[in-house]
């Protein structure tokens, strides 16, 4: 029989220990919030508090966290496991990428910001053939006609936009 | 025949064809690319369909969750890198006939197989329609909120090897779902005093964040692969022929499919693996499978295609998703006031049975597509992974912005979108938190309303179904622990063969006090009484 580990995906054991600790500590710590952040209503019977399904939930999240990581393969924190989490932070530039994307839309405008956004990313991965930019200007025209000409997709108009005179702004403010 | 007419009337529009093919063909496309996928590709597209109408935005996303799997199956046989995660099993077989020189009669098979599985499914259900129609209304309050917990704790079982991490995860979704203001008694849970939170964590941000966000950092973190792919030539209807010399396996693989995209949580997966065991069961030449047997590739191709259509029953008779793709679709309904539920098949019939047709005439245009677009959808595996992140990042900002024109959402997905990266990279499952999500939604009002009617705890079962449902939950929850205990036991004795003293924490101890008292052991502990005095000497 062919093996099917597919089915079972094999448990990478780098950083299980950082994020099941770290899930926990978030759970206690909701558990703990849990009277602060919720409103107990006087003569109202137990299902229909507004605090029990948030209860529910976080007592699940708190016994399953902790059975997770006491069933880990390895619970000892170990040198790998801290360079899988800087792994994880090393995440948050591309966080950021998309939230200087997200800022610069309502000032530059949908089609120019999407292209600020980009072609640069395209570079910092690595691409440095001018066919990958070439596609990528394609890709993003492609984009912005599809999704705000065809789809008409609510994406607002940029401040740069209002520098135009009537005719031309109305056409980018529709269109791009 | 009168309900197939009326299915028939309301498809018979520009926009609605337009979406079948649209869907369809962009499914196949989407499923050919290794790294996006359906779920994606539909977390991108949600917020889009919301300004279409409800029939249009269903079958544009139906057509990319029913199409995805086919071309998931071209480069999972020629690349052996299944296009979507559900055609994981048809490398197996698929890649190995490639290796032989029989990469045409691969995909044919693995075209007509699926073609066979998505129709097979889509006549099951047209059959079960009226049967349907009967059942929905007996559900109530107090059985949909166990056919949620039911969807549930399947959801948590179904993830083996990772059950307490998708608990976790699926208790995490549900408490998502509580975040935000309550909606009887409007007070605030866990809002923080943040008027951005007061609206609840939508569940589109989260799906966005979870599926694309996450993948396309995945994606950009990760490294480009070089692939070299060769044309196929030739034709490739000689499968369907190839099919039909196994009815037999291609039926009951159907059967599973069906079966088992009707049980919430299960999904392709198990689907696929049932259906895979059995055929081998069955077969005549068991030693091809995982050889390049057609059987085998037979099997996995027709369960994956049988799921979408039958996973669409408990979302359309009951309103509950079985899986992440139904969820979203989920939402779709709730945007038009569309109110999927036993109400459904008894008002609107006709449009459940216009999404059935739906799903059948995508197959044939599927499958028509394939004849003569392969050598073009091959090529698309060449795009590098680190671009196609880029490309996935750009589209998932489409799908966030246009919701409300918030960043504050755009910062939730984006959050979610690291969480998602993590849990890729840990290679824990992202679906529970979904379904937790919109499952524990379901169950908070159902189990209001249901309440408002118990006085006594076994009140709460004392309707056929509802007891029929809980039984079903306290046979699967007692098979797990069974099955769990049985693996467990040889893992113990595997430890006891290497481990000369018991491995109970009890013995133990008592093992270490005897230990520490005998001859030897007074020994040891001397020379490590020593051993610092020693240290000092030196």
């Amino acid at each position: 029989m062919a093996e099917l580990k597919v089915l079972t995906p094999l448990k990478a054991t780098r950083g299980q220990s950082v994020f099941a600790l770290c899930f926990l500590g978030f759970a206690m710590i909701l558990f703990l919030l849990l009277p602060y952040q919720t409103t107990r209503v006087e003569e109202t019977s137990w299902h229909k508090q507004p605090g029990f399904w948030p209860m529910v939930s976080i007592i699940g999240m708190v016994v399953f966290g902790v059975l997770h990581f006491w069933r880990l393969p390895r619970r000892k924190l170990e040198k790998m496991d801290f360079k899988e989490a800087l792994l994880w932070i090393r995440g948050i530039e591309f966080v950021l990428w998309f939230m200087i994307y997200v800022s610069l839309v309502p000032i530059v405008g949908y089609l120019p910001s999407t292209l600020v956004f980009v072609l640069p990313l395209i570079y910092r991965q690595g691409y440095r053939k001018p066919f990958h930019f070439y596609c990528g200007a394609l890709f993003v025209f492609t984009v912005v006609i599809f999704f705000k000409v065809i789809l008409e997709v609510k994406i607002p108009g940029a401040a740069l936009y209002e520098f135009f005179p009537d005719a031309i702004r109305n056409f980018l403010i529709l269109n791009f | 025949m009168e309900n197939i007419l009326l299915g028939f009337d309301v498809l018979a529009r520009w926009d609605v064809v337009l979406a079948i093919l649209c869907g369809s063909i962009g499914g196949v496309i989407i499923g050919a690319i290794p790294g996006v996928g359906p779920a994606v590709a539909i977390a991108i597209l949600l917020p889009a369909t919301f300004s279409m109408e409800p029939i249009v935005g269903l079958t544009l996303l139906l057509g990319i969750y029913g199409s995805s799997m086919y071309g998931g199956a071209i480069p999972a046989i020629l690349i052996n890198t299944p296009g979507t995660p559900v055609n994981a099993l048809t490398t197996y077989e698929g890649f190995p006939m490639t290796t032989r020189g029989e990469a045409r009669r691969a995909l044919s098979l693995a075209y007509a197989a699926s073609f066979f599985g998505g129709i097979f499914s889509v006549i099951c259900l047209i059959l079960m329609a009226p049967i349907l129609a009967k059942v929905a209304p007996l559900f109530g309050s107090r059985e949909i909120f166990l056919a949620a917990l039911l969807g549930l704790v399947l959801v948590i079982i179904a993830h083996r090897g990772n059950i307490l991490a998708a608990g976790m995860l699926a208790c995490f979704g549900l408490f998502l779902n509580t975040v935000g203001l309550e909606p009887v008694k409007y007070s605030s849970r866990y809002t923080f005093d943040q008027s951005w939170l007061a609206n609840g964590i939508d569940l589109i941000v989260v799906v966005l964040g979870l599926f694309a966000i996450s993948q396309a950092y995945f994606l950009m973190s990760g490294d480009d692969v070089k692939i070299r792919v060769n044309k196929v030539r030739g034709n490739l209807f000689q499968g369907f022929r190839e099919l039909s010399r196994h009815p037999v396996v291609a039926g009951i693989s159907g059967c599973f499919g069906v079966v088992m995209g009707i049980i919430p949580g299960v999904g392709e997966f198990t689907a696929q693996f049932m259906s895979y065991t059995t055929a081998e069961r069955i077969s005549k030449r068991p030693k091809a499978f995982g050889h390049g047997s057609s059987e085998g590739l037979i099997a996995s191709e027709t369960a994956n295609n049988a799921v979408p259509g039958a996973a669409m029953i408990p979302l359309l008779a009951l309103g509950i998703p079985g899986e992440a793709l139904t969820a979203m679709m989920l939402s779709v309904f709730y945007v038009h006031n569309v109110i999927p539920g036993p109400g459904l098949f008894l008002y609107q019939l006709d449009f459940v049975t216009a999404l059935y047709l739906a799903l059948l005439i995508l197959n044939v245009v599927v499958v028509m597509f394939l004849m003569f677009a392969t050598n073009f959808l091959v090529q698309l595996v060449r795009i590098p992974n680190r671009y196609l992140g880029v490309c996935i990042l750009t589209l998932g900002f489409v799908g966030v912005y246009s919701l409300r024109n918030n960043p504050s959402d755009c910062a939730m997905a984006a959050v979610f979108g690291l969480l998602g990266y993590i849990l890729r990279r840990l290679k824990l499952p992202i679906i529970p938190i979904i379904l937790g999500m919109v499952l524990g939604g379901i169950m908070e009002v159902k189990f209001r309303s249901s309440m408002s009617r118990v006085k006594e705890p076994l009140d709460f079962i004392d309707r056929p179904i509802a007891a029929m449902i809980f039984a079903v939950i306290i046979i699967v929850l007692l098979v797990h622990f069974l099955r769990v205990m049985r693996e467990w036991k040889p893992r113990k004795e595997r430890k006891w063969t290497y481990r000369k003293s018991s491995s109970k924490f009890g013995r133990l101890l008592f093992n270490r006090r005897k230990h520490m008292l005998d001859d030897r052991g007074k020994i040891l502990r001397n020379l490590q009484l020593m051993s610092p005095a020693r240290k000092k000497e030196d």
